[in-house]
């Protein structure tokens, strides 16, 4: 459990992290909360030349509304997501999924960035921001660029940003006023989800206005589901569980130690009915207690 | 004891003396030990399960940087001993030779191959990938059924087979009960069943190092051990080094489980190493090394019959285990499962039980003691059997139970399995667990629920179990061909200031005997418990002693103390009575003090007779200058704790998660020390049973790659995944020592596995499911309703 030898730099703006990367060729990796790449060092599954450390740079660091948008600094921590009254109000899904992050301590040095750039299938921050169509915003040796989060993500922990380039920040489409639900199953507390599912609800006059579904670990990458999100259009409360039986339509969930394919596909029908229900606020439909991990 | 009830120490729930140091990072793990000139070994190790060892080079990691000195097993092989197994448990039993480097053949992942020593600890493992080695890959057997399958891949070759061994005890040939087959042949109900003991590791947070110094001319070793005494006669004995030129160390080991119980590849790697280059070397394994080579637990099928009559009266139990040795046997290896043997038959009057258990070997890690070795096992599958047996004959849990248990006016009772349990009293802890736990209540809950057809469940789940601790009788263990006895020693020895030093040669590593034994010395010596002092944990301040598992360390090393301190008491009382000017006769030790009868006033301290012993001015005649003693005890008999476990669960039958809604615990270890120290090792016990229950399983793949390797696959539950759990004791001490004391080490883990899978299949049963494999993951439980429902259809 000791990394390969690594050279490590610490720069304190984002144009000096891209120059550090630009130097490095494929060789180097960045560095933001720590939690996927450094067992990933440890276990030397990944020997990089060089780290460069974003942990130096200021202005990665915070949220804050811009027009329309919500934007959330790369380098900001699960723990301030998921605490900040500004997500909550506009993004509620992002604060909930980033509340049910491992433990604690995860919490507090884990970074949206880090989450989003590791692209882990199983993440939670990655679902959260397909559903909520956030764009992300990265910075190369030749400016700037946006990506919309449901082209970000490519394969398993493979996304579009290029190995020069830095993920500075997370723009997400202020949705004030709508339902959220993350409903989320794992093997324990701080574990990675075995299947979870994000819902934001726009809520109109006791129906579903509209939906945003999106599914973690049904597939290589977050999965957007569209055909639950259409059947909801319109829909009351005795309308929810025909809806989430499209759930599973379009993903190729893992059959691995944590769980079968079959129990995934099951579980995404079963998470999005309680997910919708309860992002729309029709909680009687269910009656059920929320899964361990999902939070109001 | 005889202080008065004000100033008794014992049964304080004093805070422990070592948490200070713990809390606040003070600690000397053997990692934390550094010695001038030491240097950094790391161990390469085997890819495959299993392989035949064609070449290995280390020539390019000698080359490495910082690279002192790298073995292959032959380098090492005059050197190196060999592992013992100390427990042959049949004369024909199967031990194969089990060298700490492979020279030949691997036959697990993970088994140590080749070594390089260099001056970083960094260095040395960088090099590791520079050695070669040519491996021909051998048929692998991970099944143990198909392992004792005509024609099965054979672990090891020269064996010719991959049974280990096959042990019975029959009460018919044993004369301790009747014959199973006529208790077969009158049963009204039969249940035949099959529990499956998965595969655990034991996760103790510190991983396991060794630093081994060859000093002049002996030899220092400090290890992440339960037994160092163990560790020191075994070493001698397998390597040829005289015994009093080792010493061990044990400093502060940060858990242990029975995954230190052991001797270890590492410790006799790192012995050789540090022996053939004449310098310190050091050792600390990383947690995958911990997950693939430290031994593993449990992995046992158990195939049960039970015979019964309508009444609910258990007639005959038939047991027979098939055990995963894992490719080689490790210290205790195949007697774990005999340690559960005598157990099965639990705290029921059964009339006639046979058991047979029959150890195999697979292509991989070894197993080997793991918290409770041998007896969570037999009261799992006795506390879900007998919960079948209620659900077959529509009886409540509780009550099937009553019918067939000891009642407290039978002790002593001589079991079926010729125990004689010494004390118990199953119906007065059954009774106040029942009422902590609010047993009707949640009985009418889950009524309700069933009737409204919640897809949230209510099951409750049952375990009335009892152990056998203290190990152990030194007869007991030589009539089951136990390598060594179970004795334990302790030393008093009183500084002339009154202060007093304790040696003891339990080995704790967690379990805070400083703190425990320091009261019972305060009762036993009158002096403040600040005045103790308890060493332990090196073979040269502790020479003599059994080390510390098994739930051992008070029932037989507390009581060892206690027969020293009375030693010392006798000789303080002479002394006493020489200075007081009166018979001895008339010395009693009353209220912490040496007191003439009648005359209370006229006393002597322990601290005033230490230092009259202490200038020898004016002691009786011909007394030896010291208020010193040895002790060492043997018991007579195991103890045997018991208590009654109840858990409630909420089971959502639509994503298969389970939830545990309450539980509530009443143990009886006996007379109790310290109960904080007690209701610890049930909260953490139960802890690590509700672990198995539901979360934890080591997984192989079919090449015999161990999937969880690591704390993020091999799930143990943390403090967010429990719930607060509800602990009150009956006590009931024990009348085989004196003490009064039965161990509480194990009991937790012991009782809770079978309390919650008894809860989570008592959820479904209106479902049609009667058993759920552990654990009891959320797709388990998923999957066995599918079954249920694809069976009613």
């Amino acid at each position: 459990m000791i990394p390969a030898t690594f050279d490590y730099v610490k720069p304190t703006t984002v144009d000096e992290a891209v120059a550090a990367l630009a130097g490095a060729g494929d060789d180097a990796k960045v560095l933001a909360g720590g939690h996927s790449l450094l067992p990933v060092l440890r276990l030397r599954l990944a020997a990089p030349g060089l780290l460069v450390d974003l942990g130096g740079i200021e202005e990665l660091r915070g949220v804050r509304l811009d027009g329309g948008a919500l934007v959330v600094g790369a380098m900001t921590t699960h723990a301030e997501v998921a605490g900040d009254p500004q997500v909550r109000d506009n993004a509620a899904l992002l604060a909930q999924a980033a509340a049910c992050i491992g433990d604690r301590q995860v919490r507090h040095r884990g970074t949206i960035g880090g989450s989003l750039a590791h692209a882990d299938p199983a993440g939670d921050l990655p679902t959260a921001a397909v559903a909520l169509d956030a764009e992300l915003v990265v910075a190369g040796p030749s400016g700037r660029r946006t990506v919309k989060a449901r082209e970000f993500f490519v394969d398993y922990f493979t996304t579009a940003l290029r190995p020069d380039e830095v993920l500075v920040e997370v723009r997400v489409p202020a949705l004030p006023g709508w339902g959220a639900h993350y409903a989320k199953v794992s093997r324990t507390a701080q574990a990675w989800a075995t299947v979870a599912v994000a819902a934001a609800v726009r809520r109109d006059n006791g129906t579903i206005g509209e939906a945003r579904v999106a599914l973690t670990n049904m597939g290589p990458t977050p999965v957007r589901a569209t055909a639950v999100e259409q059947a909801l259009a319109g829909a009351g409360p005795d309308g929810v569980a025909a809806a989430a039986g499209h759930a599973a339509e379009g993903t190729s969930p893992p059959s691995d130690t944590t769980a079968s394919a079959a129990y995934r596909t099951h579980l995404a029908t079963v998470l999005t009915r309680r997910a919708v229900a309860r992002a729309a606020g029709f909680i009687a439909v269910d009656g059920v207690p929320s899964p361990r991990g999902g939070t109001e | 004891m005889t202080a008065t009830v004000a100033e008794r120490e014992v049964g304080r729930a004093r805070l422990r003396k070592e948490d200070a140091h713990l809390i606040r990072g003070r600690t000397r793990w053997t990692e934390n030990v550094t010695v001038p000139g030491m240097l950094h070994l790391a161990i390469l190790r085997s890819p495959h399960a299993h392989a035949r060892i064609t070449r290995v080079d280390v020539s390019a990691a000698l080359r490495s940087p910082n690279v002192v000195a790298a073995f292959t097993g032959a380098d090492l092989a005059d050197l190196q001993g060999v592992l013992a197994c100390a427990w042959p448990v049949t004369e024909d039993m199967v031990a194969p030779t089990y060298t700490p480097l492979a020279t030949t053949e691997v036959r697990h992942v993970g088994e140590p191959v080749a070594v390089v020593v260099a001056r970083d600890r960094a260095s040395a493992v960088d090099a590791l990938e520079a050695i070669e080695v040519d491996y021909e890959p051998l048929p692998v057997v991970l099944d143990m059924e198909q392992a004792l399958a005509d024609g099965a891949p054979l672990v090891h070759a020269e064996a010719g087979t991959n049974k280990c061994y096959t042990w019975v005890f029959d009460s018919a040939q044993a004369g301790t009960g009747g014959d199973v087959a006529q208790a077969a042949a009158g049963a009204e109900v039969t249940l035949k069943r099959r529990y499956v003991q998965q595969r655990l590791v034991p996760a103790f947070m510190e991983p396991r190092s060794v630093l081994v110094d060859p000093g002049q001319d002996d030899i220092t070793i400090w290890s992440a051990t339960q037994i160092p005494h163990i560790l020191r006669f075994l070493l001698s004995a397998t390597t040829g080094v005289p015994e009093h030129k080792i010493r061990v160390i044990a400093p502060d080991v940060g858990g242990g489980f029975g995954g230190k119980l052991a001797a270890t590849p590492e410790e006799w790697i790192a012995f050789a190493v540090a022996r053939k280059i004449d310098r310190p070397v050091k050792y600390t394994e990383s947690r995958w090394e911990t997950m693939v080579s430290a031994h593993h637990g449990r992995d046992v099928i158990q195939d049960l019959t039970l015979y019964a009559r309508r009444d609910g009266t258990v007639t005959g139990l038939e047991v027979k285990l098939t055990a995963n040795m894992g490719a080689y046997l490790g210290l205790v290896t195949p007697g774990v499962p005999l340690l559960g043997a005598f157990m099965y038959n639990a705290i029921y009057k059964i009339p006639a039980y046979r058991f047979e258990c029959t150890g195999v070997f697979t292509n991989t890690t070894k197993t080997d003691a793991y918290r409770g070795a041998g007896r969570p096992e037999a009261t799992y599958a006795i506390e879900r059997i007998m919960d079948d047996l209620a659900a077959e004959l529509g009886m409540d849990p509780v009550e099937v139970r009553r019918r067939n248990w000891i009642a407290h006016e039978e002790f002593p009772y001589t079991t079926v399995a010729g125990l004689v349990y010494d004390s118990g009293n199953y119906e007065a802890a059954t009774e106040k667990a029942m009422q902590l736990f609010g047993y009707e209540q949640l009985r009418a809950e889950q009524r309700a629920r069933r009737e409204s057809g919640d897809p949230v469940q209510l099951g409750i789940g049952v375990s009335t179990y009892t152990e056998m601790c203290g190990i152990a009788p030194s007869r007991m263990l030589g009539a089951l061909n136990y390598g060594a006895g179970g004795w334990e020693a302790a030393r008093v020895r009183v500084l002339p200031t009154g202060k007093v030093e304790v040696v003891t040669g339990t080995s704790p590593h967690g379990q805070g005997h400083v703190t425990a034994w320091s009261q019972i010395v305060a009762d036993q010596l009158g002096v403040p418990f600040e005045d103790v002092e308890v060493l332990h944990g090196d073979t040269r301040t502790s020479p003599k002693g059994l080390d510390t598992y098994g739930s051992r360390s008070l029932a037989v090393g507390g009581v060892a103390l206690a027969m020293a301190c009375g030693k010392v008491r006798d000789k303080a009382r002479l002394v006493a009575a020489h200075l007081l000017e009166c018979s001895p006769d008339d010395v009693e030790f009353a209220d912490g003090a040496f007191r003439v009868r009648g005359t209370p006033t006229a006393a002597k301290t322990l601290a005033e007779i230490a230092t009259a012993v202490f200038t020898a001015h004016d002691l009786p005649e011909g007394m030896e200058p010291n208020l010193d003693s040895d002790a060492v005890f043997d018991p007579d008999a195991f103890s045997f704790p018991h208590g009654t476990h109840l858990c409630a669960v909420e089971v959502d039958t639509e994503t298969g998660q389970v939830t545990i809604r309450n539980y509530a615990c009443v143990d009886d270890v006996g007379t109790v020390i310290n109960p904080l120290i007690v209701e610890g090792q049930v909260h953490g016990g139960v802890a690590q049973g509700i672990g198995q229950a539901l979360y934890e399983e080591a997984v192989y793949d079919s090449d015999g790659n161990l999937l969880t390797g690591s704390l993020a696959d091999y799930t143990v539950p943390s403090a967010a995944d429990l719930p607060s759990f509800t602990t009150d004791r009956t006590e009931t001490p024990a009348t085989t020592n004196p003490l009064g004391v039965k161990g509480v080490g194990e009991a937790g883990t012991i009782a809770a596995t079978p309390a919650v899978v008894n809860a989570v299949v008592d959820a479904l049963r209106p479902y049609g499911v009667d058993d759920v494999p552990m654990p009891c993951t959320p797709e388990r439980v998923w999957q066995a309703l599918q079954q249920a429902k694809e069976a009613a259809a």
